[in-house]
């Protein structure tokens, strides 16, 4: 027990080395570099594997090819990275590969402010890799928050053979906090699902019905293991049969898409009888707080939902927030990405605004209250 | 050699998949049975092999093996099976590549030989693309003739051996489809320990043999006029990359302990919020010194959060950082108007000049007495803080400043501070930096 002044990049890395995480490969990238750095102090010693590779292809390249070999994989970039790594994310996600990948988001576009936050990567990584198929994302707000999520996205990854973000932002991964990580309670580590051990033959993507997992058996394990970035049927053989074809692009999104709610992580304030709701994810969601607590010692009836899950959409909860407010506020480190997804989902009526801003500075309370008319 | 299970492996080519599927007399089908048979020479076992493949007509080959395959985009089969061999280095990891891939994956062939990373490479080099209708590759001989090059090639080819030699591949071999040894050779690449390539020189049928009217005494004479050299290119053995990856580690003398924990042992009067920002030089242990006052607040019971300010050129201009403590967990981490500003150095100055401005009455700004301020509200406080470092060590500035800071706030308890540099730094260094510490103290007005 006792409390360690730690960033949010090494608590990623503290999460995945209670995730059991035995392989990492990257390339450096401000501000996502130090998570190397980190994950050098324990990986090593469990006689895994930490390498710099040449660039970020490669990052993700050695990353698929350890994780098929049945490491538990972490890989570590920021925005510029995701647009090296995008190729491959699409061949984790046709290949079905359990691994994480951070992304230390940074202003942007291009090289931006290198050494500034955003969360201007929210829409990017929805739709990080042709083809539009639904990804998993996670969004710390701390240091404590990056460490918990990051051992549920290897949970995550495994439980459901696939990618799984974690956006952090400079403005976590690189601040250092105050943390107690020991007191934070984990769930039980999942493993990914075996092919049964009497089992000599291996199908890579079996299922009776799409979207249920099939289990896995690595690149060594004494079968024969298929892996192909083509468009496959059930054995990993190539095929050209559009029912095959759509009945594996089916398989891809029922597995994200229909797992909304055990995917859901939210922080919930709702108040009884409340007229606005403030939506917030990652960092801003520390100033939404204080905002909520501004508006609300103003005799104001807000609630309050922070999103730790922002793909696939969370939204039953997102519904369950909004009932009965009349507007719903959404302050973003970006120039409004999330909203998109909130006037979507909100019932014809209620007013969505969007508070957003990408000048490297975070939203202070103060700009989400006057911006969001919170008094 | 025979595997775990005794049987003998006849064949390593599927019996489902149907023939090979490459145009008539083309090199591929002759390089897929040649590496056939340096299996079934081999007599590995199917399941520890790995044939890595990507994007291009040679990429096809992976699927008529009954080996395992890994199939990935183009140009990237070597970052596979590097990851493949770095987790299980027992399998046998044959990459099997054409000179596109060669071309657009050009810096992992440079990284692999460099890091002799043990897995096979085997280059199906034809001149050009096949797949994508018999474009120029890196390879493509000057003046050949292809559908992007319809009036010659007017780029150097690219020597894929010299190029692997040069950045340092253990083990090098050119070889045609058309050499009588090509098994042996093949074999001899894929027992290698380290990396091994093996450049396979080869005609293709549909495109660049037509084309230039390529054929075996073309191919035989275009090495020859290059003033190449057919076989061993180099074979000079190295520690392979895992096994040296281990036993680094294991030798290392020093490896990572974890650092120590905070068990807050003082208390602070701190009965709200507040933000303090510290601005320096490069070279001025800031950024060092405010992490050691934010954690002698946490061992002060505080909550602390930290973010540092300093250019990409580490050791040049300012240093700024900015430290919240508060009885309370902190929820935004942004500080508008800081109740304590520390000013060490011009170059801090200059970058914390906007935030005076903001500052109101009850905010203290605690400056060296050398320099000028611009107009502010808050209440300013002169020391010499640059003349006591000099006295007490000039790494120790930060120290000597905040020990003044807390000597005039009561912020915290000095005790917390001196705890905390006890804890986190070295003996010699905590020594210095608590006697800053205390001269720091004696500063207070």
């Amino acid at each position: 027990m006792g409390y360690e002044f730690i960033e949010g990049n090494e608590a990623i890395a503290r999460g995945a080395m209670m995730a059991k995480c035995d392989f990492f490969a990257s390339y450096p990238i401000t501000p996502a570099s130090s998570v190397l750095n980190y994950m050098l102090e324990f990986v090593p010693e469990v006689g895994g594997t930490v390498i710099q590779a040449e660039d970020e292809i490669a990052s993700m390249g050695f990353c698929i090819g350890a994780a098929m070999a049945g490491r538990k994989v972490l890989t570590a970039t920021s925005g510029p990275g995701i647009s090296l790594y995008s190729e491959n994310i699409g061949l984790a996600i046709i290949g079905e590969t359990p691994l994480v990948i951070v992304n230390v988001q940074r202003q942007g576009p291009a090289t931006g402010s290198a050494t500034k936050g955003a969360d201007g990567d929210i829409q990017f990584t929805r739709w990080v890799t042709s083809g539009g198929i639904p990804v998993i994302a996670l969004v710390p707000s701390s240091s404590a928050d990056a460490y918990e999520l990051t051992y549920h996205a290897f949970n995550i990854a495994e439980k459901y053979r696939t990618p799984v973000f974690i956006l952090s932002n400079k403005e976590v991964g690189v601040t250092r906090e105050s943390t107690d990580l020991e007191s934070i309670e984990l769930p039980p580590l999942v493993d990914r699902v075996q092919i049964a051990a009497d089992q000599a033959q291996y199908w890579p993507h079996n299922f009776d019905t799409p979207g249920q997992v099939p289990p896995i058996s690595a690149f060594g394990d004494g079968r024969i293991v298929r892996y192909t970035t083509s468009s496959h049927d059930k054995r990993g053989y190539l095929t050209t049969k559009p029912e095959i074809i759509q009945e594996m692009i089916d398989h891809y999104i029922a597995k994200i898409d229909g797992a909304v709610d055990d995917l859901t992580l939210v922080k919930e304030d709702l108040e009884e009888g409340a007229d606005t709701l403030v939506l917030s994810y990652g960092i801003t969601s520390r100033s939404a707080k204080g905002a909520v607590a501004q508006a609300r010692s103003a005799g104001r009836k807000v609630s309050s939902l922070v999103l730790q899950t922002v793909w696939p959409v969370p939204k039953n909860a997102i519904a369950r927030a909004m009932r009965g407010v009349s507007k719903v506020v959404v302050p973003e480190m970006n120039m409004g990405q999330y909203v998109l997804e909130i006037e979507r989902l909100a019932p014809p009526g209620v007013e969505v605004v969007s508070v957003a801003k990408m000048d490297t500075t975070l939203l202070s309370p103060g700009e989400i209250v006057e911006r969001g008319g919170l008094l | 050699m025979s595997d775990s299970t005794g049987k003998k492996h006849l064949t390593y080519l599927s019996d489902q998949q149907g023939p090979l599927p490459y145009c008539p007399g083309c090199g591929h089908d002759s390089i897929a049975k040649k590496l056939n048979e340096a299996l079934v020479k081999l007599q590995l076992d199917p399941a520890k092999v790995v044939i890595v493949t990507d994007i291009g007509c040679i990429g096809l080959t992976c699927k008529y093996f009954a080996t395992s395959a890994f199939h990935g985009l183009h140009g990237r089969s070597i970052t596979y099976a590097c990851g493949l061999k770095l987790a299980r280095p027992d399998l046998h990891v044959i990459t099997l590549k054409g000179d596109g891939g060669c071309g657009i994956g050009g810096t992992h062939l440079l990284n692999v030989a460099r890091r002799n990373i043990g897995i096979t490479l085997i280059v199906a080099n034809n001149f050009n693309y096949g797949m994508t209708g018999g474009q120029h590759s890196v390879t493509t001989p000057t003046a050949g003739l292809t559908s992007t090059t319809p009036w010659g090639n007017i780029e150097e080819p690219m020597d894929l051996c010299g190029t692997a030699v040069a950045a340092g591949a253990a083990w090098v071999n050119r070889a045609t489809t058309f050499d009588k040894d090509l098994v042996d050779v093949l074999a001899d690449a894929i027992m290698q320990p380290g990396f091994a390539m093996l450049d396979i020189w080869e005609l293709c049928t549909a495109y660049y043999m037509p084309r230039n009217d390529l054929r075996k005494k073309g191919l035989m004479d275009l090495i020859e006029g290059y003033g190449f050299t057919l076989g061993q290119q180099v074979d000079k053995p190295r520690l392979e990359y895992t096994e040296r990856y281990r036993q680094s580690y294991e030798q290392a003398e020093t490896k990572p302990k974890p650092r120590p924990t905070i068990e807050p042992a003082f208390t602070s009067k701190l009965d709200k919020q507040i933000g303090l920002v510290i601005a320096g030089s490069a070279g001025q242990k800031i950024k060092s010194s405010a992490t050691l006052f934010a954690q002698g607040g946490i061992f002060a019971g505080l909550s602390a959060s930290q973010k540092d300010d300093y250019p990409i050129t580490v050791q040049t201009g300012h240093s700024v950082a900015e430290i919240i403590l508060s009885p309370e967990p902190i929820d935004y981490t942004g500080i508008v108007a800081p109740e304590h500003l520390v000013l060490i150095s011009e170059n801090g100055l200059n970058r914390v000049r906007a935030k005076l401005d903001k500052m109101p009455a009850s905010s203290v700004v605690y400056a060296d007495e050398s320099l000028e301020l611009p107009e502010t509200a808050a209440k300013v406080l002169r020391f010499p803080f640059e003349k006591t470092a000099k006295k007490v060590g000039r790494l120790s500035i930060g120290t000597v400043a905040l020990g003044a800071v807390l000597a005039e706030s009561g912020i915290y308890p000095a005790d917390a501070l001196a705890k905390a540099i006890h804890t986190f730094q070295r003996p010699k260094l905590a020594e210095a930096n608590v006697k800053a510490l205390a001269a720091g103290a004696e500063l207070a007005h």
